[in-house]
């Protein structure tokens, strides 16, 4: 086998090269002016203006309000979300009065409430948070009640059997049995709380990334657009990672882990 | 009645005397306090008797093995032992202390081994109780284990270890070893009697094989459509002595089975197991 062809056949098999191949074409359009810069700045002008942005603090000073933003929200979303889960979870009553609740929240896009909660909120900080909060209860509700709910009635027999008191029970067998939901739960607010970061900075912000967006777009400033786009999907890497680090240390116990 | 405790005189080996054979449903006198006690004990879901009259004591250190036929009621009476079932309106006597295995571990796979067995210990030496419980078992080597690593035989020793660390007075096994191979059974078996003469609780086992029950029991209950349809007590001791008794007692358990149990070679497993044991 020539070097060649053992060259042609890794490239085949790499995943990398397709991306690459397209900023490569990106770059020389750009170059050769086939693409405007006000349609679509080329890659290396915005790895040029991602620099620059850091380096000025424009890029980690809105970032960090940003940030602050989804913090706040998911703090009070997910707590919100496991407090009505454990309520609906452990208690018929409580299942009688959450859960009808949650499902007519569950068909209310959040984004619809948007207009709402300006009117009530105002367009400082406030409804933003309040949206991510919003939107950022029901993936963690509705997955560890589920959780809950799917705990295997024979360990709970076991449990019983040996005498343990109900609180016990909760604590040793329900709470640990719904982790993996939960977790899975919070991926999705991770994601949804992006998503909603995205629009409920477009209210009127003076700071934050949707801030930079809006202002680049009225400038036609292509390259800082596409900078925040990048940081939005590394946002959304980073908060799967997390979620991805916390199970790895809670579920040690899983068969696919234990194997490894 | 006290003849059901003390060997009978040997005799006619036609007429084993060491088997006392009753049919009578009526309860056994004991001698002692019985730890377990049920009279006229009727348990019924909706419009289905599952139980019905049925009486039954369980002395101190008792070893007595429930044989039945699946959908007998031999799980419900052992869940109304466990404490597991409502009671209310029954005269039922349980003791404080129980301890179940079940035919599936129900170990918390969240929980290391030994957590398992420390699980609701509420004095302080709990991780040494547990300890020493694993060792009795021969597991004192995977004490920080995860559950799901461990084989079926080894699940099935944590929990008898976890059951055993609560020194209960009534261990109730619920059918423990019907999911493994018959070799890893067979030692399980001597675990179980050598737990038990250790700890001697009283041993509450249900089982749907003949010759388990024939290899382990002091007393075997047969249960048939939630009444108690026959009792054999054996006071032949463990081992090659009750292996000369096995083929007429096992015989007389299938017939009043109505020989719905699978047939297996007379006395098979009771030979292995008494050939296992020195």
């Amino acid at each position: 086998m020539s070097p060649f062809t053992r060259l042609a056949r890794s490239l085949g098999s790499a995943r990398w090269l397709s991306p690459l191949l397209l900023l490569a074409v990106l770059e020389a359009g750009s170059r050769s002016g086939l693409i405007p810069e006000r349609t679509l700045a080329a890659p290396s002008q915005v790895l040029a203006t991602l620099w620059a942005m850091t380096v000025s603090g424009e890029l980690t000073d809105n970032l960090a309000v940003s940030f602050l933003r989804i913090i706040a929200g998911l703090a009070i979303g997910v707590t919100t979300g496991i407090v009505l889960a454990l309520v609906a979870g452990l208690s018929r009553q409580g299942e009688v009065a959450v859960d009808p609740l949650m499902q007519i929240k569950r068909t209310i896009p959040t984004l619809a409430l948007t207009p709402l909660f300006i009117v009530w909120f105002g367009i400082g900080e406030t409804p933003k948070i309040a949206l991510i909060a919003f939107a950022s209860i029901f993936p963690v509700y509705l997955n560890l009640y589920g959780g809950i709910r799917g705990i295997d009635v024979r360990l709970l027999e076991g449990a019983r059997s040996l005498g343990l008191s109900r609180a016990a029970q909760v604590w040793h067998v329900i709470l640990p049995g719904a982790l993996p939901a939960l977790l899975v739960g919070l991926r999705y607010s991770l994601s949804v709380s992006v998503l909603v970061l995205v629009v409920a900075e477009q209210i009127n912000a003076t700071a934050g990334l949707g801030y930079l967006i809006n202002n680049a777009r009225d400038f036609m400033r292509t390259d800082i657009i596409l900078v925040c786009l990048m940081v939005y999907a590394v946002l959304g890497l980073a908060a799967d990672g997390l979620v991805r680090a916390v199970e790895s240390r809670a579920l040690v116990w899983r068969p696919s882990i234990v194997s490894q | 009645m006290n003849l059901l405790r003390e060997p009978a005189p040997r005799k006619d080996p036609a007429v084993d005397a060491r088997l006392n054979h009753f049919t009578s449903p009526a309860a056994p006198a004991v001698t002692s306090e019985p730890v377990v006690s049920l009279r006229d004990f009727t348990r019924r879901f909706g419009d289905n008797t599952i139980i019905s009259g049925l009486n039954l004591q369980i002395a101190a250190g008792e070893f007595v093995i429930l044989l039945g036929r699946s959908g007998s009621g031999k799980t419900t009476l052992l869940r109304t032992l466990a404490g597991l079932d409502p009671v209310e309106g029954q005269d039922v006597t349980i003791p404080g202390s129980r301890a179940v295995v079940f035919q599936d571990a129900r170990l918390l796979p969240w929980k290391k081994v030994w957590r398992n067995v420390a699980l609701g210990l509420k004095r302080g030496n709990a991780r040494q109780l547990a300890e020493e419980a694993l060792q009795e078992v021969g597991l004192g080597h995977r004490l920080e284990a995860w559950p799901l690593t461990l084989s079926g035989g080894e699940a099935q020793r944590v929990a008898l270890a976890r059951a055993l660390v609560r020194e209960p007075q009534l261990l109730l096994l619920d059918e423990p070893f019907a999911a493994l191979d018959a070799l890893t059974r067979l030692r399980m078996h001597e675990l179980v009697l050598s737990l038990w003469r250790r700890h001697r609780p009283a041993v509450l086992m249900v089982t749907h094989d003949v010759d388990e029950a024939i290899a382990l029991a002091d007393r075997i209950v047969l249960l048939d459509g939630g009444k108690i349809v026959a009792q054999e007590r054996i006071t032949a001791s463990r081992g090659p002595e009750r292996a000369t008794v096995a083929a007429p007692l096992r015989k007389r358990l299938l017939d009043a089975l109505g020989g719905l149990v699978e047939e297996r070679p007379a006395g098979e497993i009771v030979a292995l197991h008494a050939g296992a044991r020195p």
